[in-house]
């Protein structure tokens, strides 16, 4: 985008203003014509229909009476609402904490470049190359009340056996871990990646001047590896808000409520009966929407004063 | 960069783009022309694990050929159905014919979608009046059950045989829990089900609830309540597995097949499973609390004929549905999809070449469909709270009492 925006800008001190704007224009087209196809049209319907009152009549006929915030006011309204929302921000908050510090851990300890590293690193790359139907049901097998091999262990070991899946009180729990499972790699390869960029030459210099691991690791790497970490931070942050296969194969965001997330509630409202609640389905996808781009607009900020 | 050079290639992404508008365009008119001129009809099925090579989809070919048109025929998953239904209809391209799921019908008659058997004379007389009742709304039918499947109690005869329970005196809940407890006793798991919070999870709790004389209009009646409590019970006194609340109807009849359960609430589509377990099993219908048998919501779905904007299409597309619901037809689908016929006709036949039906077909003379008593679109509105109560109540979160009545609140003031 900023590459061909800045196309006009630059012939328009040249004395053919006027075609070269045109030509511009017309290389314009085909992103614009792309983003408004496939961005703005669907941004705009989906918007459209959490603002008026559909039922699968007027859906098919396209006379949907308009509403207003009526569908936002079901949503909110619903006893469904607090927990989602809850769900949402402490499923989000505590995968990213936990992939985060995890794979940050992992990739200082594959940065030491020992012998078998690259293997090893290979092998924490699988959760990311599973398709998630796959990780999710292997999951949701492990986790069975009644036949997993997470409760046979447990029992071995003397424990009760936990209802994973199946209890209000352990179904949010269990779909975390397997979703810090499934995004440490990618904070590993991020980070692992941003850790090479750093120069050899500061290690040594803090080394003479006496740093200890420790301290290096706080007054070197951190700091350094910051704007890696707040993209990787951010773009977790957006997978993780829009996780719904995982929680829909495990729980199905249940049982009643207990893990549900918007993502998943969305889908519900949409098309997990058989009658389609379009309204307030988009509505709360829209709400999501807004949310991830609330902190969207906050990294934007966090970085330009990190710039200035 | 020279100029002639700059305007060349802005015409040529100005001609890309022309295209993509176009086509666009194009393609919606193109589609319903060449359906009409080219004799071309289209038919969605929700049956996507029959290929090209199978006999369902040679049927519906010869079907086509037999009526003088080419048939294009695709597969959904039965859940991705109605949305697809719904989203063709808007944009005027809905196929020519469509199967589908049969509480969906009356979704998509009130979404104005189908037309009824009166428009496309379309013979619907021989068909058993309780399975058609599932596609009736207002007195109006929308469409003809090609077979029918229900549910029905699985029971692993060596348990049974070792704890001196004879299957044939489980005649009501009373009998069926002590028979559960003399399983458990002798260290076997007793039953399991799937109660999982989607409508295959209402499905499996029907047979129960109407079972008990509940209707679905008032779900925290005396009788619905007891049915819960029936099942919340199971699973406090360990007779049914915790795992239920997360069971699919494969996931349920694969701890089945394991061999450590006595009984499983399962479907006539397990049969060809059944006979791969390993051990040797029978049926019995599903009891009712006062005894005899429970009537089990109906599955299977419906052949129905989508409005089109041309009407000079349904004269063949009647052709193609009585070709699919002829006797000798429906015969053949129903064995390939392991479901009872519709017609006592073909009913007859089926268990005269398969004995081990009579069961089902008894069973589903007795079913009821979910949208049966006028409820039709109604049915999922109640059916969605029903599912999220009885998992409060199987999960501990309330008591089936609580649950129910937070159920029926929320489903009298959606069906309103």
């Amino acid at each position: 985008m900023t590459r061909a925006e800045a196309a006009p800008a630059a012939p328009a001190r040249a004395p053919r203003r006027r075609s070269g704007q045109w030509a511009a224009w017309l290389f314009l087209a085909p992103v614009v014509i792309y983003l408004v196809a496939f961005y703005a049209y669907p941004l705009y319907r989906n918007l459209d229909l959490s603002l008026r009152h559909y039922t699968v009549r007027s859906f098919v006929q396209g006379d949907a009476p308009f509403s207003g915030l009526d569908n936002y006011r079901t949503v909110l309204d619903n006893a469904t609402f607090w927990p989602a929302l809850l769900h949402t921000v402490v499923f989000t908050g505590v995968s990213l904490v936990f992939q985060f510090s995890i794979g940050m851990v992992l990739a200082i300890f594959f940065a030491q470049n020992f012998k078998l590293s690259a293997t090893l690193r290979a092998l924490f790359l699988v959760p990311w190359l599973l398709p998630l139907i796959v990780s999710a049901s292997t999951w949701s097998w492990m986790l069975n009340s009644d036949s997993g091999v997470v409760n046979f262990a447990l029992k071995a070991a003397g424990i009760d056996p936990v209802n994973w899946l199946t209890s209000p009180t352990w179904a949010l729990t269990s779909v975390i871990i397997a979703n810090i499972w499934i995004g440490i790699p990618f904070n590993l390869v991020v980070l692992y990646s941003g850790l090479q960029a750093i120069p050899s030459e500061i290690y040594e210099a803090a080394a003479l001047d006496g740093a200890g691991g420790w301290q290096r690791f706080w007054r070197v790497t951190f700091p350094l590896l910051r704007p890696v970490s707040a993209i990787t931070l951010l773009l977790g942050l957006v997978y993780t808000l829009k996780v719904f296969d995982l929680i829909w194969i495990m729980t199905k965001g249940g049982p009643t409520d207990s893990s549900t997330t918007f993502a998943t509630w969305s889908y519900k409202l949409g098309f997990g009966t058989l009658v389609p609640n379009f309204g307030p389905g988009a509505a709360v996808g829209n709400l999501l929407i807004v949310l991830a781009l609330i902190f969207g607009l906050l990294y934007i900020r966090v970085q330009r004063r990190q710039v200035s | 960069m020279t100029l002639p050079r700059r305007g060349l290639r802005a015409l040529a992404a100005l001609s890309v783009a022309a295209c993509l508008v176009a086509a666009c365009s194009n393609d919606t008119s193109k589609g319903t022309e060449t359906a009409t001129a080219g004799g071309t009809y289209t038919i969605w099925d929700p049956y996507p694990q029959f290929d090209d090579s199978s006999d369902w989809v040679k049927l519906l070919t010869k079907c086509g050929t037999d009526a003088g048109v080419t048939v294009k025929r695709t597969g959904f998953d039965t859940t991705d159905l109605t949305t697809k239904a719904l989203l063709a209809a808007q944009q005027g391209n809905s196929p020519d014919v469509l199967i589908v799921d049969n509480p969906v019908v009356s979704t998509l008659a009130e979404a104005g979608v189908l037309t009824t058997t009166e428009d496309t004379k379309i013979d619907t007389s021989a068909v058993e009046p309780n399975l058609l009742a599932a596609g009736q709304v207002d007195g109006k039918t929308y469409g003809i059950p090609i077979g029918a499947n229900t549910l029905a109690l699985y029971y692993n005869k060596k348990i049974l045989d070792a704890v001196k329970v004879d299957p044939a005196t489980i005649k009501d809940w009373a009998s069926l829990t002590a028979a559960l407890q003399k399983v458990k006793a002798a260290g076997k798991k007793g039953i399991t089900f799937s109660a999982i919070g989607t409508e295959e999870g209402s499905f499996q709790f029907l047979p129960w609830f109407w079972g008990s004389g509940a209707q679905l209009t008032q779900l925290d009646s005396a009788q619905g309540v007891a049915a819960l409590t029936l099942w919340t019970d199971w699973l406090k006194n360990g007779l049914a597995p915790n795992s239920v609340l997360n069971n699919t109807q494969t996931t349920s009849w694969q701890e089945f097949a394991s061999g450590n359960f006595a009984f499983s609430e399962n479907g006539t589509w397990q049969l060809a499973n059944a006979k791969k377990t390993g051990f040797e099993y029978g049926i019995i219908p599903i009891p009712s609390q006062a005894g005899g048998t429970a009537p089990a919501p109906t599955g299977g779905e419906f052949v129905t004929a989508p409005v089109q904007n041309d009407k000079g299409k349904y004269a063949t597309t009647t052709k193609l549905i009585s070709c699919l619901s002829s006797n000798e037809n429906a015969l053949a689908t129903d064995t390939t999809l392991s479901y009872v016929a519709a017609t006592d006709a073909v009913q007859a036949k089926q268990v005269a070449a398969n004995a081990d039906l009579k069961v089902w077909v008894e069973a589903v003379r007795a079913a009821k469909g979910r949208t049966s008593d006028n409820l039709g679109t109604k049915y999922p509105k109640i059916s969605e709270p029903m599912w999220t109560g009885f998992q409060a109540a199987l999960s501990g979160s309330k008591s089936p009492q609580d649950a129910f009545a937070a159920a029926q609140t929320t489903a009298a003031s959606a069906t309103k």
